[in-house]
């Protein structure tokens, strides 16, 4: 158990990702979670497995900082990733006020209020760039560019830098595979930026 | 940079198993469990321990092997879902009497929602009907540091422990340290002692009161005893919990500035309950919120009906998930503050899971659905229950099941003077699990069906576990390979052909052969052999944009509604089909589904099909 009881750490981020099976969801949470291993936070995540994950919707909760469940409740994340447009109805009752939904889809799509939306066709990116699997990748590119990074409010617990060092850690330094992602991750940082 | 590092529960589990000294691990795979075994093969050779690992044909087999290994002394595990705790319920309650001398670890995974299930129930109440021990982890971290407890407590009583995670556990991942491994030292010694393990009713009566005694030294065990979290405050009301409903409790403590006014309690080992923490809470508390998944087995031990509320009096949802919302809930009305009213996360809702695009079972059940339109289809457990989509799966039960439901139909049915075609289908690793006897039964009793093994060389719905067909050892090994044609015709089937599902009017046409066998004949077995779309693209050899739809379509919808391939979708505004290229995979079934011909294979697409 990490959280003391009464002494909740300062750095506590509430993520859910949500798409559907063979997008990626799965790989995005724990890129994200080993950033946050490597900057010193303590992480936990919640993902889906099974049946779900043959075409249907996947979500994953990612809670960096001191936390003891790993499920976030409705009206807590602090960001929403939506690779599928049509998961905004099912996921959006995740963000809390003042939150930011991050969604895949060719115009913003709307959430209601207190929300900020930041919309990327995605799916268009990858595609053109030749990367279609890769969506996830542009997607999470885009968001870091959007709602900043590094720990700034309202942004996520670490920089692109960050991401892109988990990202060597996991795929090996010089592999064509590290340079496809790398390209997928930059490519939505420059539609964000 | 930290030295911990990213463990999925599973893999924690899996890693505390082997770095506990654990020699022989059995498995048979199923959501929410299927990683534990991998994770102990990876783990074996990266502490380069000398261990069995198995994938065994079922449960049942696989706690076995891993319970004589135990009695021969070594240290052993079987991990399994609860589903699969029932197949192997026969040798773990005989094994609870008999006991152990090395440590035995039955891992049982839950999955209360239930998420990727047939059941809710719960493993713990099995636990306490076998009369062994069990321990209820709240995290991954928990999880891993409790297999070694598990080892230690087997070994200290003679006892089979269960270590029992949720979904929740399993499927979360969180940083660990990772603490270093024991490497198994020990030397396999089996003592012979044949009133024990050979036991006739009259010893079992002896080992049974034996069994009753440990189990009541176990209540007092201080390694697994209850914690107390906020030790410091000396109110009148208690919360117990055990599993991630505590990690749930224990975070929303803090949220909501109880810990001052609410003891909260963890209990790692819910079964037996320790005796003196009953005592405790009896003479400490007016006020008693159990929170446990998913049967009320803490609850029920606490047998005080004025002080104790949870799920047998109502005060807790009797099914279903501990959401921490629900939680939430739970805890503020406990606590007289007001209650949340904030929406509970979407339970089910969008996409429905579909077979892969490519997948083969999607040409079988659309031959099976044009070879027999009026036929009754039983099916079984595994990626093709969705062929529920296409309108080819009528019954699924449980393992296995497919193949004594299509004779149960047929006996049935006669009975009244009808004869109905009845297709069956069962995926290769339930086949080998629990479809054999069945299928020896039917052969005996002249039941007439059509039994379609979907073979995709595969354990497709779990993350492609090898099956006793591949010949393929769960370390990647080699291993003999069982010949299902042989074993098909060893069982007395006298109709049995394997055909590629792809080639679909040949298959519909072999499907009608064999409907025409079973009416007469009894059982025909129809092998449908295809191997799993996503083996196929992982190892390469995609073709996308090898398929087009011509300007022939009518937007009948036929093919996305009775094909129903991802691949195929339907643009509304202009009512016709297309092409995702982005997920094709060219296998050009689809060519023959078209009523009109619009779909069209070019090139290296048409010449396979």
């Amino acid at each position: 158990m990490s959280a003391d009881v009464g002494n909740p750490p300062v750095m506590r981020q509430q993520i859910v990702l949500s798409g559907v099976g063979g997008q990626g969801v799965l790989f995005l949470s724990r890129l994200l979670a080993e950033a946050a291993i490597a900057g010193g936070f303590p992480v936990l995540t919640s993902e889906t497995h099974g049946m779900a994950q043959r075409g249907g919707v996947v979500v994953s909760h990612l809670k960096v900082g001191g936390f003891d469940s790993p499920l976030v409740r409705t009206g807590r994340a602090d960001l929403l990733l939506v690779l599928k447009e049509e998961n905004v109805v099912l996921h959006r009752e995740f963000l809390a006020d003042g939150g930011a939904l991050v969604v895949n889809a060719a115009v913003p799509t709307d959430a209601g209020p207190r929300v900020r939306v930041h919309a990327v066709d995605a799916d268009a990116l990858a595609l053109s760039a030749g990367a279609p699997h890769a969506v996830n990748l542009v997607l999470l590119g885009f968001a870091l560019a959007r709602v900043g990074g590094g720990g700034t409010a309202g942004g996520f617990f670490c920089a692109a830098g960050e991401i892109r060092e988990a990202l060597s850690r996991r795929q090996g330094a010089g592999g064509s595979r590290l340079a496809a992602s790398l390209s997928a991750l930059d490519l939505g940082i420059a539609h964000g930026t | 940079m930290s030295d911990r590092i990213l463990m999925q529960g599973n893999d924690a589990i899996a890693r505390g198993l082997v770095a506990a000294g654990c020699a022989v691990a059995a498995s048979y795979p199923g959501t929410p469990a299927s990683e534990i075994l991998s994770s102990i093969d990876r783990w074996r050779k990266k502490c380069g321990a000398t261990m069995h690992v198995e994938w065994a044909v079922n449960e049942k087999v696989a706690l076995e092997i891993a319970y004589t290994a135990a009695i021969a002394g070594l240290r052993a595990a079987v991990s399994m879902k609860q589903v699969g705790l029932n197949v192997a319920s026969d040798p773990l309650l005989s094994a609870a009497y008999l006991g152990v001398t090395g440590g035995f670890l039955v891992v049982s995974a839950d999955d209360p929602g239930p998420h990727s299930s047939q059941t809710e129930q719960d493993s713990r109440l099995l636990a306490m009907m076998a009369k062994v021990p069990v321990l209820d982890p709240a995290s991954p971290a928990q999880a891993m540091a409790l297999a070694g407890t598990g080892f230690d407590l087997s070994e200290a009583f003679g006892v089979p422990v269960m270590l029992r995670p949720t979904t929740r556990v399993c499927h979360a991942s969180q940083d660990v340290e990772a603490g270093p491994f024991r490497p198994p030292v020990r030397e396999a010694r089996f003592v012979k002692d044949p009133a024990r393990w050979a036991a006739t009713p009259v010893h079992r009566r002896m080992l049974h009161d034996r069994l009753a005694e440990k189990i009541a030294a176990i209540a007092a065990w201080p390694a697994t005893a209850p914690i107390r979290v906020n030790p410091e405050v000396s109110p009148a009301m208690a919360v117990v919990a055990s599993g991630v409903a505590f990690a749930h409790a224990r975070e929303l403590f803090c949220e909501l500035g109880i810990s001052d006014r609410i003891a909260l309690y963890q209990v790692i080992q819910p079964y037996p309950l320790h005796a003196a923490f009953i005592d405790h809470l009896l003479e400490t508390y007016a006020e008693i919120l159990v929170l446990e998944e998913s049967a009320p087995v803490i609850e029920m031990q606490v047998a005080d009906r004025r002080r104790v509320r949870g799920r047998m009096t109502g005060a807790v949802p009797g099914t279903g998930e501990l959401l921490p919302e629900i939680i939430e809930r739970l805890l503020s009305r406990f606590a007289g503050l007001p209650v949340p009213a904030g929406a509970l996360p979407a339970q089910g809702g969008g996409r429905r899971p579909t077979l892969c695009p490519g997948c083969a079972h999607r040409s079988s059940f659309y031959a099976i659905r044009k070879a027999a339109p009026a036929g009754i289809y039983p099916s079984d457990i595994g990626c093709y229950t969705l062929g529920i989509n296409l309108g080819a799966v009528d019954t699924v039960l449980c393992m296995g099941a497919a193949v004594s439901q299509a004779a149960g139909f047929d006996y049935a049915h006669r009975l009244s003077g009808k004869q109905v075609d009845i297709v069956a289908t069962i995926g290769d690793s339930t086949f080998y699990h629990a479809g054999i006897p069945p299928l020896i039964d039917a052969v005996v009793q002249g039941a007439r069906f059509v039994l379609v093994i979907l073979d995709n060389g595969t354990t497709a719905m779990t993350g492609n576990q090898p099956t006793p067909g591949t010949g393929i050892g769960a370390g990647g090994e080699t291993t003999a390979a069982v010949d299902m044609e042989g074993l098909v015709r060893a069982c007395g089937v006298r109709f049995c052909r394997a055909a590629n599902p792809d080639r679909l009017p040949e298959f519909v046409a072999l499907l009608k052969e064999a409907l025409v066998h079973a009416r007469e004949g009894g059982v025909a077995v129809v092998i449908a052999r295809q191997p799993c779309a996503m083996v196929a693209l992982a190892a390469g050899g995609k073709e996308p944009g090898a398929i087009v739809i011509t300007g022939e379509c009518t937007g009948c919808r036929h093919c996305v509604d009775r094909f129903e391939c991802p691949a195929l979708v339907f643009d509304e505004a202009a009512n016709r089909v297309r092409i995702d290229g982005m997920i094709c995979t060219g296998c050009g079934v689809c060519v023959h589904v078209c009523p009109v011909g619009a779909i069209r294979a070019e090139s290296a697409a048409e010449e396979r099909s």
